[in-house]
């Protein structure tokens, strides 16, 4: 802004410098010193304390061949690929349909955006409620007569990760479809004109025209969805704690384990780290689709 | 209203004419398509309020009706004591004095770290947009990819920070965590609204003689209320319902409210009380729903922006 030149380069603009103090603190120290800090102690075998006595990929080793951290990978790509499939659709679906100028529109939205206010904790224990096979769902249908209705997914370890992607799609799919509503807001009304012009049906503008022209739209809801989906925690800890036994662990639970209770610094810091590399994963493409190529938004 | 609306097709063609010359036909209110798009939009709407309306007949019923009965139906007999007990006797551990503690910690948690956090985030995208610097847009962009650094990257060393300073497990390392996990966003949001005010309004003030800060809080502050009330839903529902953090820096007698629910739902010790536990789960939910129906639009506005985060 002030171009004016003055002799010392340090004490130019100072006031936007002390602002900034905080800013760079957090970035240098805990986002950089702190991520490339842990990163290094996940090569030591750091127990009840961090100690700087380095076991090169030990941890690493193990990390894969225990059992529980296999079981927490495999959930977490079975609840990714859910949450991504079906917050994408029903996310979709539910902005076109609120997209037809309907009357009540404000009405709809806030039923089904009201669930992503609530936290992980409450939706969990809502959902450990109405899936509780003794009071829930199943009680209900069996006591309509179909005694035989069996219904409980937070019980049966072959499909908990199912009930919780339950939940979990139930808490933020309202988000997904106001990111998308706002999307097909920006799409200009002379599209919909010239295909019904045309004489295209309105499923096939979806599929053909409008889908296409809401890339960009798509490309930030899928790095929000999947942002979300690898940091997820709360929702196991209120709904199953990890159980039945270790059946529904996600990754994030293992690092928060291994690193306050389990006492095995080194496990929680190669967890972690693991978790570190799969967002770099997901974010380093998308970023260089984003920024890097010329052809932007 | 749905029936003063179909019995008024001529308001309904008035009101789609005024939007555009689009609709040749004349539409009949009951057509099939429109028996289809709000049949469709109410099962999915009953189905999203279904938990919130089992939760609260569940906090009204006593313990014999919820045994014998069915999760969905009225409560025959409607009790408050569900709701007394969650909130002033039901027990963590050894502590037996509700949910209460827990309301007030993450209310000393929740206050102090909107106002720090808006405070240091406003200023730092005031100074991003108008003051820059050089190396400024460096640390900046630094800030941003760190937001989508998994947490548990970070939690240990920010433990090891904070017990050097000797804050570790008080409320004040955790108003501090929430305000360096609340800067990429709140700085974004900041520094776009101020980028966006007439450049010529910062000049005219310049002229004027005013400086850094007068700039800022006569200029730049009074003029850009909407995006703080944008930033405060966002600060209040995030912290109000974090669970992590709080389960990570603070001690059991300074839990915040989501980590004492979850203690006191899933405790494995006693006989399980479903109507305490459901009442203790909608008073936990109770301050970011408020928030959210009273702000209404401007919460839309606030998660597309927080929705960045992840």
């Amino acid at each position: 802004m002030s171009n004016s030149e003055r002799p010392n380069q340090l004490f130019r603009n100072l006031n936007a410098k002390i602002a900034s103090i905080p800013m760079v603190l957090t970035a240098l120290v805990v986002f950089v010193g702190g991520t490339a800090w842990t990163v290094l102690y996940s090569f030591t075998n750091s127990k009840l304390l961090p100690r700087l006595n380095f076991v090169g990929l030990d941890q690493y080793h193990r990390l894969w061949s225990t059992s529980r951290w296999l079981v927490s990978i495999e959930n977490l790509l079975i609840y990714g690929v859910i949450s991504l499939v079906f917050s994408l659709v029903i996310g979709f679906l539910l902005a076109a349909l609120l997209d037809q100028k309907i009357r009540f529109e404000d009405t709809f939205r806030t039923i089904f955006l009201y669930p992503f206010a609530l936290s992980f904790i409450v939706t969990g224990l809502v959902w450990q409620w109405l899936l509780n096979p003794d009071f829930g769902v199943q009680r209900v249908v069996r006591d309509l007569g179909w005694t035989s209705f069996s219904f409980d997914p937070l019980y049966n370890s072959s499909i908990v990760i199912y009930g919780i992607s339950i939940a979990a799609l139930w808490q933020g799919t309202g988000l997904i479809m106001c990111l998308m509503l706002a999307g097909l807001r920006g799409i200009d009304e002379d599209i919909w004109k010239a295909a019904r012009v045309d004489g295209i049906p309105a499923w096939k503008t979806y599929l053909f025209i409008i889908i296409p022209m809401m890339r960009p739209v798509f490309i930030t809801t899928l790095v929000i969805i999947a942002a979300g989906i690898v940091k997820v925690y709360d929702l196991v800890v209120a709904q199953t704690s990890g159980g039945p036994g270790i059946a529904s662990e996600v990754p994030a639970k293992y690092v928060y384990d291994y690193m306050f209770f389990a006492q095995n610094l080194g496990q929680g810091f190669a967890a972690s780290t693991m978790m570190l590399l799969s967002v770099v994963i997901v974010i380093v493409p998308w970023a260089y689709l984003e920024f890097g190529g010329k052809k932007r938004g | 209203m749905a029936d003063v609306a179909s019995l008024s097709p001529g308001a309904e063609a008035l009101r789609r004419g005024a939007t555009g010359p689009s609709g040749p036909k004349p539409r009949h209110v009951l057509s099939r398509r429109n028996i289809f798009l709000y049949g469709t939009l109410i099962v999915v709407a009953l189905y999203y309020l279904l938990p919130l309306y089992v939760m609260i007949v569940t906090s009204l019923k006593g313990m014999p009706e919820i045994r014998l009965g069915n999760i969905f139906s009225p409560p025959v007999e409607i009790t408050f004591e569900p709701w007394v007990k969650a909130w002033a006797t039901a027990c963590t551990g050894l502590n037996c004095d509700g949910l209460s503690r827990g309301f007030w910690n993450s209310v000393r948690i929740t206050v102090p770290s909107v106002i720090l956090s808006i405070a240091i985030a406003s200023v730092n995208g005031y100074a991003l947009a108008n003051w820059r610097f050089k190396g400024a847009d460096t640390f900046f962009i630094i800030l941003i990819v760190g937001a989508f650094i998994p947490y548990q990257v970070m939690i240990y060393p920010i433990v090891i920070i904070l017990r050097e300073i000797g804050i570790y497990g008080s409320l004040t390392g955790l108003v501090i965590v929430h305000s360096i996990f609340g800067m990429p966003i709140l700085t974004l949001l900041f520094r776009n609204y101020f980028t966006s005010m007439p450049e010529e309004l910062f000049r005219a003030a310049r002229v004027d003689g005013a400086g850094f800060w007068g700039i800022y809080l006569r200029i730049m502050l009074p003029m850009s209320l909407p995006i703080f009330v944008v930033a405060i839903i966002l600060q209040v529902t995030g912290i109000w319902n974090d669970f992590l953090f709080g389960v990570v820096y603070t001690r059991p007698d300074t839990y915040p409210m989501t980590v004492q629910l979850n203690n006191i739902v899933n405790s494995v010790q006693g006989v399980k009380e479903y109507n305490v536990n459901m009442a203790a789960t909608i008073l936990t939910g109770l301050v970011p729903l408020i928030v959210y129906f009273v702000s209404g639009k401007l919460f839309v506005r606030g998660i597309a922006a927080g929705a960045v985060k992840g």
